[in-house]
C-alpha cells in the first residue's frame, strides 16, 4: 500500500482561506497551514476535514478549533478531538457562538474530563435500559431524567450527565444501576410517607439532620433491596467493597440492624435521627442520591390532589359500566349511590398486595389503569382512604385537575425558546456530517376545515374520473386468484386429471399437480401523504392538490387501505408544522372534505421533519407494507435558513434513509420539471414522478398509487 | 422404542394432566358441555389455556382435536378435501369433520389467525343447528351428541384488523385467563419444572418484574410456560440468569435495549 505523501504549505493554504472566508474575516492562517503542513499525512486529513466540516457551522469557532487543535493531536486521542469538536457545534446549536467558543478555550477542562468520557456511564447510553428497569420494578411507573445529581421528586428519577466514580464502565453502569433502585426504593418503601419537609423545617442543623437521615434510610432500604432484589444487593456490596465504604462505625452498625427489620419504616430512621446526630460524620454511601423534600412535597401535593380527583372519575365511569349509574344532581337522594370496597391480601411470600375491588360486594375485575392508580396512592398514603372510594358525582370534578393539559400549537412564541409543547427532530447537517441534536421545532396543527362547496363541485366535474378510479380500485381489492394444476389445494383440476389420465394410459408418469387453489392475497397496506403546503403552491398547484387528495380519498375508501393525509411547511427551523388532514384511523366524512378544502398554502418547505415525524407515525401502525408518499411542487428550501441548496436536500435524503430503515417506501410525486437534478438523489431512481401537466395530477396520482401498491 | 400412531379420533388423554384451576372455569366448561354450548377462550399466550383443554378432555374423557389456526387455514383444510389416488377421487374428512363424526372436542387455536371465509364454517356448528355442511358433497353432518367446539383467541395480542367479529363471538360460551396468582404460578412452577419453592417464587417476580413492561416496549410479560422452561433449566443445572435470558428473555423481545433491561431485572434477582 502506498503511502500518501504529505501536502505542502501552497496546497494547504488556499483550502484554509477559503473555507475560513479570509478575504473578509482577514483571518491569519499561514501560521497555521505551516502547522499543518509538518505533519504527517494522516493527521492533515484528519484536521482538514475537521476545519471544513465546522467552517460549515460558524468559521469563527473554525477558526479556534484550527488554532489549537494540532497540540493537541500529541496527547488526546482523535476521538476525544472529534467530541470536543461536537460538543462546541452542540453548544452553538443550542446556545451560540459564545458558548462554543467556551467549549473550544475549555479543552483543557474537556480533556480532563477523559477517563469520565471513556469509562463514565453517560445519561444518554444507559436511560434507555434503565428507564425499562425501573418500569420492570413494582410500584409507581416512574420516568428517567437527566439533573444536577441523583434524587427523585417521586415520580422522576433524576441521574446525572455521567456516572463516573469508578475505574470501567461496566462498574460505572453497576453503580447508576444500584443508584436509581435506591431511588426507587424511597418511592416504595414509604421514604416519603413522612412530611418531611415539616419535621425537619424547624431543625437547628437542617443540612446535617437531612444527611444523617438520607444515610439511615439508604441503611433500610438497603435492607428492603435485600429482601426483593437480592443480585442487585450483591452488586451493592461488591460497589461498597471497591469504594471503601463498607465498614460502619459500631454504632451505625447497630443503627443499621434495627434497620434492616422487615417491619422497619420511616418512622424508624427518624426516631434515630437525635442519636445519630450525635455521631460524628454519618456514613456516605456512592449510591444513595440526595433526599430533596421540596421537590416531593410539591410534586406529592400535586399529585394526591390529581390521583384523588381521577380515581372517583373513574369510579363513576366504571359504576356506570356494570350497571350502577349514579343518581343524577337533582335526583331524590333515595337512589344509593354505589358503593365501592377494596380488599387487600398480601402475598406472605413476595410481599406483594393483591388488590380486589369491589362493587357493593361484588368482586369487579380492575382495569390496569385502575389498579395503576390505587398503587400510586397507596404509594403516597400507605392505604386508600374510603372517601376516595366515592365515585364522582355529576359535575364534581373539574377535568383539568386530572387531565394533561395539551398546549395550543397555535400560542407558537410562548416560552424561553418557543418550544413549549413542540416535538424536537434531529436535522443531518451534511456539511458537519453529523446530526444537529434537537434542532427541529415541529408542532402538529389542524387544517381550519372550510365547509363550502368544493368537493361537491370537484365531485360533480371529475365525475367520469371517479367512476374510473372506483372502478380501477375496486378490481385491486382483495382479489381471489384460481391457482391451476397445484399439488394441493381445495378443488380438483379437471383438465389437469383429464390430462393425468391419458398420460396414465399412455404409459407415462401421472403428473400429481391436479389441484386448483384459491388465493387469496389480502392487503395489508398503510399509506402517509405528506402534502406540500409551502407558499409556492398558491394557485392553481393548491386547487390540483386539494382536487387530487379528494379523488384520492374517494378511490381509497373503495380500496380500503388505510391513510393518513399530513400537510408540511414551516418557516426556520424554530417553527416546523404539519397540518393534519386525516388521522390514518380516521374515518372519511365531511369533516375530513372540508379540511381538505381548507388548505391553504402557507410559508416554506422543509422536508426533513416532516418525513421524520411521519415516518413515527407510519411505525406505530401494524401492516405489511408501509408507504410514504410525498406530493411536491420544488425542492426542499426555507426562509433564511441554512435550508436551501445542498443543505436541504442532503437532509430530506437522510431523513428519507431512516425511513428506509424504518421498513418504509418512500416516493415522491413533483409537479418541479428541474426535479430530474436532485430527485434520484433524495428518492432513489425509481422512486419519484415528476407530472408535466398540474391538471393531470388527480389521475395520475391515483396511478401512480395503484402502481405502487400492486 | 418405535413412537406410537394413532388416529387423532382415537387420542384420548389417559393420564390427567397437571392444571391448576384458577376459578370456576371448570364448572362453567363442563356445564357448557353438558348444554352444547361452544366456548371460547381468552387469554394472553402460554397461560394454560391449551392445558386447560387437555385437562378438560381427560376430565369429560373426550378426544381431544387440536387446530392451530394460521393465514393460510382454508375452509376445506378443516372440513376436507377431494384427493386423487390411483386415478380416483376420494373424499377425505378434515379434523372438524372427524371431530363431528366421531363426537371429539375440536379446540381450534388462536381462531382470529385463520382467514375470514374460514370462520363461518363453524357458525352452524356454533348454534342451536349443530350441523356441518359440506358444501363440496352436498352433504349436511349433525354433530354427534358428545362433540364439543372450542376455540381461543388473545385480544391483547391480536390487532385491531385481525378482531374476532360480533357474529363469531356472539355465538360462544367466553372464559377469560389471565396469568395465576402469585401463590399459584409458583405452585405451577415448582411442580412443572421441580425446582425448589425459593427459585420459583424469583422466577414468578421476575415475571411479574416483566409483566409491568407491558405497553412501554413489551407486547406480553413472560408467560407461566416460560417461567416453567426456565425453571426445567434451572433444574437441569443452567444458572439462573442464564436460564432466565434464554428461556425468558430472549423469548418475549429481540429489541436490544429491552433485552438489556430484562437482564438487568434477571440479574438483581438472583
Amino acid at each position: 500500500m502506498s503511502v500518501q505523501a504529505s501536502l505542502d504549505i501552497a496546497d494547504i493554504l488556499p483550502s484554509l482561506e477559503k473555507w475560513l472566508d479570509v478575504e473578509f474575516t482577514f483571518y491569519r492562517v499561514e501560521e497555521l497551514a505551516a502547522d499543518i503542513a509538518r505533519r504527517p499525512r494522516g493527521e492533515q486529513n484528519f484536521l482538514l476535514d475537521w476545519i471544513r466540516r465546522i467552517a460549515t457551522t460558524n468559521i469563527e469557532i473554525a477558526y479556534q478549533f484550527a488554532r489549537r487543535a494540532p497540540a493537541l493531536l500529541g496527547r488526546m486521542d482523535w476521538r476525544m478531538i472529534e467530541a470536543w469538536a461536537l460538543h462546541a457545534m452542540d453548544s452553538y446549536d443550542k446556545s451560540g457562538l459564545r458558548a462554543a467558543l467556551l467549549v473550544i478555550e475549555g479543552v483543557d477542562g474537556f480533556a480532563a474530563q477523559r477517563h469520565a468520557r471513556v469509562a463514565g456511564a453517560l445519561f444518554e447510553d444507559i436511560d434507555g435500559i434503565l428507564f425499562n428497569f425501573v418500569r420492570g420494578l413494582s410500584g409507581r411507573r416512574l420516568n428517567l431524567a437527566q439533573g444536577d445529581v441523583a434524587y427523585t421528586d417521586s415520580e422522576t428519577l433524576f441521574l446525572p450527565t455521567v456516572i463516573a466514580e469508578l475505574e470501567t464502565l461496566e462498574d460505572n453502569f453497576r453503580l447508576a444501576k444500584a443508584t436509581v433502585t435506591v431511588l426507587w426504593a424511597q418511592t416504595r418503601f414509604g421514604t416519603f410517607h413522612f412530611d418531611l419537609q415539616n419535621a425537619l423545617s424547624a431543625h437547628p442543623r437542617r443540612e446535617q439532620a437531612l444527611r444523617v437521615f438520607t444515610a439511615l434510610e439508604t441503611l433500610r432500604l438497603e435492607a428492603c433491596i435485600r429482601r426483593e432484589l437480592p443480585g442487585l444487593y450483591r452488586d451493592m456490596q461488591y460497589l461498597k467493597a471497591l469504594l471503601n465504604e463498607d465498614r460502619l462505625s459500631p454504632t451505625w452498625q447497630i443503627y443499621a440492624n434495627t434497620l434492616a427489620d422487615p417491619h422497619a419504616s420511616v418512622e424508624d430512621s427518624l426516631r434515630l435521627l437525635p442519636l445519630a446526630m450525635e455521631e460524628p460524620d454519618p456514613p456516605r454511601f456512592c449510591y444513595q442520591g440526595e433526599i430533596r423534600p421540596e421537590a416531593v412535597a410539591q410534586c406529592m401535593a400535586a399529585r394526591i390532589q390529581r390521583e384523588k380527583a381521577l380515581l372517583r372519575v373513574k369510579l363513576a365511569q366504571l359504576a356506570e359500566e356494570h350497571g350502577h349509574p349514579l343518581p343524577a344532581k337533582d335526583a331524590p337522594t333515595q337512589i344509593p349511590v354505589p358503593h365501592f370496597q377494596l380488599k387487600q391480601e398480601e402475598d406472605a411470600a413476595s410481599g406483594a398486595v393483591e388488590m380486589e375491588l369491589m362493587l357493593d360486594g361484588v368482586p369487579l375485575p380492575a382495569p390496569e389503569d385502575v389498579k395503576a392508580l390505587l398503587t400510586s396512592i397507596q404509594l403516597d398514603l400507605g392505604h386508600i382512604p374510603d372517601e376516595y372510594l366515592t365515585p364522582a358525582g355529576p359535575g364534581e370534578y373539574d377535568p383539568s385537575l386530572y387531565q394533561e393539559q395539551t398546549p395550543d400549537p397555535n400560542d407558537v412564541w410562548q416560552g424561553a425558546y418557543h418550544e413549549i409543547g413542540a416535538t424536537l427532530y434531529d436535522e443531518w447537517d451534511f456539511g458537519r456530517q453529523h446530526y444537529r441534536k434537537n434542532w427541529c421545532v415541529m408542532r402538529e396543527k389542524d387544517v381550519t376545515p372550510v365547509y363550502d362547496d368544493f368537493a361537491r363541485e370537484t365531485l360533480a366535474r371529475y365525475s367520469g374520473v371517479v367512476k374510473h378510479l372506483r372502478r380501477s380500485f375496486e378490481a385491486m381489492r382483495d382479489e381471489n386468484k384460481l391457482y391451476k394444476r397445484q399439488p394441493y389445494g381445495d378443488e380438483v383440476d379437471i383438465d389437469a386429471l383429464v390430462e393425468a389420465l391419458a398420460d396414465a394410459r399412455d404409459g407415462r408418469e401421472m403428473s400429481d399437480r391436479l389441484f386448483t387453489r384459491m388465493h387469496r392475497a389480502e392487503r395489508n397496506i398503510a399509506v402517509m401523504f405528506m402534502v406540500d403546503m409551502s407558499g409556492s403552491t398558491r394557485g392553481w398547484i393548491n386547487d390540483a392538490e386539494r382536487e387530487t387528495l379528494l379523488l384520492l380519498c374517494e378511490a381509497l375508501e373503495t380500496l380500503g387501505d388505510r391513510y393518513g393525509i399530513y400537510g408540511f411547511s414551516g418557516q426556520t427551523r424554530k417553527r416546523c408544522e404539519l397540518y393534519r388532514i386525516k388521522e390514518i384511523d380516521e374515518p372519511y366524512g365531511e369533516l375530513v372534505k372540508a379540511r381538505i378544502s381548507g388548505i391553504r398554502p402557507q410559508d416554506y418547505t422543509r422536508m426533513g421533519f416532516a418525513i421524520r415525524h411521519l415516518t413515527r407515525l407510519l411505525s406505530r401502525v401494524e401492516a405489511r407494507t408501509k408507504l410514504l408518499i410525498t406530493l411536491s411542487d420544488g425542492k426542499p428550501d426555507d426562509y433564511f435558513d441554512v435550508y436551501r441548496g445542498q443543505y436541504g436536500i442532503e437532509d430530506t435524503r437522510q431523513a428519507l434513509i431512516e425511513a428506509k430503515r424504518a421498513g418504509i417506501h418512500s416516493f415522491c410525486i413533483t409537479i418541479d420539471q428541474e426535479a430530474r437534478d436532485y430527485l434520484p438523489h433524495m428518492y432513489g431512481a425509481a422512486h419519484y414522478a415528476i407530472i408535466d401537466d398540474v391538471r393531470k395530477l388527480p389521475l395520475k396520482v391515483a396511478d401512480i398509487y395503484r402502481r405502487l401498491t400492486t | 422404542m418405535n413412537a406410537r400412531t394413532l388416529d387423532t379420533e382415537a387420542y384420548f388423554i389417559e393420564r390427567e394432566p397437571y392444571y391448576e384451576p384458577t376459578g370456576d372455569e371448570v364448572a362453567v366448561f363442563e356445564a357448557a358441555y353438558r348444554n352444547k354450548l361452544p366456548v371460547l377462550l381468552k387469554g394472553p399466550t402460554g397461560c394454560g389455556k391449551t392445558r386447560f383443554m387437555e385437562y378438560m378432555a381427560w376430565r369429560l374423557k373426550r378426544p381431544l382435536i387440536t387446530v392451530s389456526c394460521h393465514d393460510d387455514l382454508t375452509a376445506s383444510d378443516l372440513v376436507g378435501r377431494f384427493l386423487v389416488k390411483g386415478g380416483e377421487t376420494t373424499w377425505v374428512d378434515g379434523p372438524l369433520t372427524r371431530a363431528v363424526r366421531t363426537g371429539a372436542i375440536c379446540y381450534l387455536d388462536e381462531i382470529v389467525e385463520a382467514r375470514k371465509d374460514t370462520m363461518v364454517v363453524i357458525h352452524p356448528l356454533a348454534d342451536d343447528r349443530r350441523t356441518l355442511p359440506m358444501e363440496k358433497l352436498g352433504l349436511l353432518v349433525e354433530a354427534d351428541d358428545r362433540f364439543c367446539l372450542a376455540v381461543s383467541y388473545n385480544p391483547g395480542y391480536q390487532s385491531v384488523l385481525k378482531d374476532l367479529k360480533q357474529s363469531t363471538r356472539q355465538r360462544f360460551v367466553a372464559l377469560e385467563f389471565s396469568y395465576p396468582s402469585p401463590e399459584l404460578e409458583r405452585k405451577i412452577v415448582v411442580t412443572e419444572a421441580g425446582v425448589d419453592a425459593a427459585t420459583a417464587e424469583k422466577l414468578v417476580k421476575f415475571a411479574h418484574m416483566t409483566r409491568n413492561l407491558k405497553g412501554s416496549g413489551l407486547e406480553e410479560g413472560a408467560s407461566t410456560r416460560l417461567l416453567v422452561h426456565a425453571g426445567k433449566l434451572i433444574a437441569a443445572g443452567i444458572a439462573p440468569i442464564t436460564a432466565c435470558r434464554t428461556a425468558i428473555a430472549e423469548a418475549i423481545t429481540d429489541d436490544a435495549e429491552m433485552l438489556a433491561a430484562v437482564q438487568e431485572l434477571s440479574s438483581s434477582l438472583f
